[in-house]
């Protein structure tokens, strides 16, 4: 098939997620339920999950899942990786045959930790090292693609339609205190089993709604910091802009999403509030080249919490929802009503105004 | 006709619709598009949760939901009535040239996107709550309204709010102290006639949700209507 580069598709996509605020976990059914009633926002290209708190018996691990063309990339590739990983356990991730998903690659993971003499030698901490190896397999070892590294947390995804994908990953045998979830329409890229969301490094996961036109000057910026874009897809710069912010120059959340959906000029020269303006002025400022512009709604999961976000001028639908301790987000209210039909307070975020959900303190 | 939606894809939800003449009830909708597109002489009411693009092309059909509506109400609809008794999605009435749609609560963003006007053809859109940015953008002909009942402290509308807009009119129930329009509008205090056309439209708001009348016209409005018969005349060349 043609990769992308070689091919433009021309072309919305879904997203959805839930999470607990007292960290209780729930199985992968519901998130897999709240794509059936968007189904005809995919077209059967790409569906994935990021499900969080759902290795807890291998939570001081990286766990890697990686997909493979054939057997003798995955040698080469544990050999690779014996090299500078203690790997507890190696398996195949479990999956069920089912008629609408075919043509899956080797899908395996492993459990593992840096080796503390690599992590001295290179005077790396783990997490640096963890992406950077990352950044190594998916750009130099034609055939494996490392599509999540975090801890105690795991994405799953293929071609195919969400909830179809939801079923051959067994998604109902996992337990995770938060679920997102992402039905793919391709626009401009070929729909494969790497190029479905959610797009994740270390424990950061994105899915995305939308189309970004400012991926070049995104990507050109971040590719000066480590970063290789492998898949001319927005959603993987998205992923990386949020591990530069966040991890890298220790944003809030909200900061981060004051840099990818800044206000206006004339919005920030707007306010009233000298330190609000002040803030927003210099973020616009320190980061100009990681505004991102274009439509998207997006769901950054990552460990303990979910933030949500529209772009600027909210060119993308997206409703939040509640219901005691459970707080849903999704593309159409319709999928927060099929995860919980009698959610509360349902409202849609403006555009760039974030909503970040954290489970309370030593729930997850 | 009762018509239970659940698990029903939207295809054969409107089939249905289609094939009867009588009025329709239609229960436990869940996120079904293009409900109604294009019908008229008919009555349907929906609980649940209606998709994206509910009457769109509507041509003078009764909508009602109990609940909540998703993105592009309306959209282009020509004639008829959407009454939803709750919130609505982004881009409602999105080019609509006719017809009225009434909303208990509020609007997502672009509410009137584009909406247009000719001779007879005069579309209205009342919303109860308030309204996202981008209000009215490009509007070129019919009414808006947007009351702000229960808004408390949050502005009636979002940012740039009839950006583009080049002909009918938007009423909104604030005197606007902190809202900016763009420069080729005006926007002043209610005169007697807008009250008198304004009360048209607000009386029906009214007997649908069950307002009183005198107390949501008991505040200050301000009209907003384009400088001139074509305020973007010379923005770029002379024309």
């Amino acid at each position: 098939m043609k990769l992308e580069g070689q091919v433009r598709i021309p072309s919305g996509c879904a997203i959805a997620a839930v999470i607990s605020r007292e960290g209780n976990r729930m199985s992968g059914e519901m998130i897999t339920n709240a794509m059936k009633p968007m189904h005809d926002r995919s077209n059967g290209l790409g569906g994935g999950f990021a499900g969080y708190g759902i290795y807890p018996e291998y939570k001081d691990f990286y766990a890697l899942h990686l997909f493979f063309d054939q057997r003798a990339t995955r040698k080469d590739c544990e050999a690779f990786l014996k090299e500078q990983f203690e790997i507890v356990k190696s398996e195949r991730i479990p999956t069920r045959k089912i008629p609408a998903i075919t043509d899956e690659p080797i899908i395996w993971r492993y459990f593992a930790a840096p080796l503390k003499s690599v992590l001295a030698d290179l005077q790396l901490d783990e997490k640096e090292f963890v992406a950077r190896t990352v950044m190594k397999i998916n750009t130099g070892l034609k055939g494996a693609y490392v599509f999540s590294s975090g801890k105690n947390m795991g994405t799953f995804k293929a071609v195919g339609f969400p909830e179809d994908v939801g079923t051959f990953y067994r998604l109902e045998e996992y337990e995770g205190y938060s679920w997102t979830a992402h039905g793919r329409y391709p626009t401009n890229t070929p729909g494969w089993w790497g190029g479905a969301h959610p797009f994740a490094l270390l424990d950061w996961s994105v899915v995305h709604n939308g189309e970004i036109s400012s991926y070049d000057a995104n990507r050109r910026f971040i590719e000066m910091f480590g970063y290789k874009c492998t898949l001319q897809t927005d959603t993987e710069v998205i992923t990386y802009v949020m591990d530069y912010l966040i991890r890298v120059q220790e944003l809030t959340l909200a900061e981060a999403a004051s840099v990818i959906a800044a206000p206006f000029w004339s919005t920030i020269e707007g306010k009233t509030d000298p330190e609000d303006r002040h803030k927003h002025t210099y973020l616009r400022t320190m980061f100009p080249s990681l505004l991102i512009t274009g439509p998207f709604s997006i769901v950054l999961g990552f460990n303990g919490g979910l933030m949500a976000l529209n772009d600027r001028l909210k060119l993308r639908s997206m409703v939040v929802g509640e219901k005691d301790d459970m707080v849903f987000i999704a593309s159409e209210e319709a999928a927060v009503r099929a995860m919980e039909p009698q959610a509360e307070n349902i409202w849609a975020p403006a555009g760039g105004e974030p909503v970040i959900i954290k489970v309370k303190d030593g729930g997850f | 006709m009762l018509l239970n939606a659940k698990n029903l894809h939207y295809r054969a939800l409107n089939e249905a619709l289609r094939k009867t003449s009588d009025d329709c009830t239609v229960t436990e909708c869940c996120g079904q598009r293009y409900i109604a597109a294009g019908m008229s002489a008919k009555n349907i009411t929906i609980s649940g949760t209606p998709g994206n693009a509910l009457g769109a092309y509507l041509n003078g059909a009764t909508i009602t939901v109990h609940g909540n509506a998703q993105e592009a109400v309306g959209d282009t609809m020509n004639a008829g009535k959407i009454v939803v008794h709750g919130n609505i999605g982004d881009a409602a009435g999105y080019a609509m040239r006719g017809g009225k749609i009434f909303v208990k609560g509020n609007a997502g963003y672009r509410a009137g996107i584009h909406m247009k006007a000719y001779e007879e053809k005069k579309p209205l859109m009342v919303i109860g709550g308030t309204a996202g940015s981008f209000l009215g953008e490009y509007q070129a002909g019919g009414a808006i309204v947007v009351l702000g009942l229960g808004a408390k402290d949050n502005e009636i509308v979002g940012y740039f709010p009839c950006t583009g807009m080049h002909g009918g009119k938007m009423f909104l129930r604030s005197d606007c102290r902190n809202v900016k329009f763009p420069n080729q509008l005006t926007a002043r205090a209610a005169d007697k006639t807008d009250l008198e056309e304004l009360n048209v439209y607000v009386s029906e708001y009214c007997d649908l949700f069950g307002y009183n009348l005198h107390e949501v016209l008991s505040s200050p409005f301000t009209v907003i209507t384009p400088d001139s018969k074509s305020p973007y005349k010379q923005m770029y060349v002379a024309n």
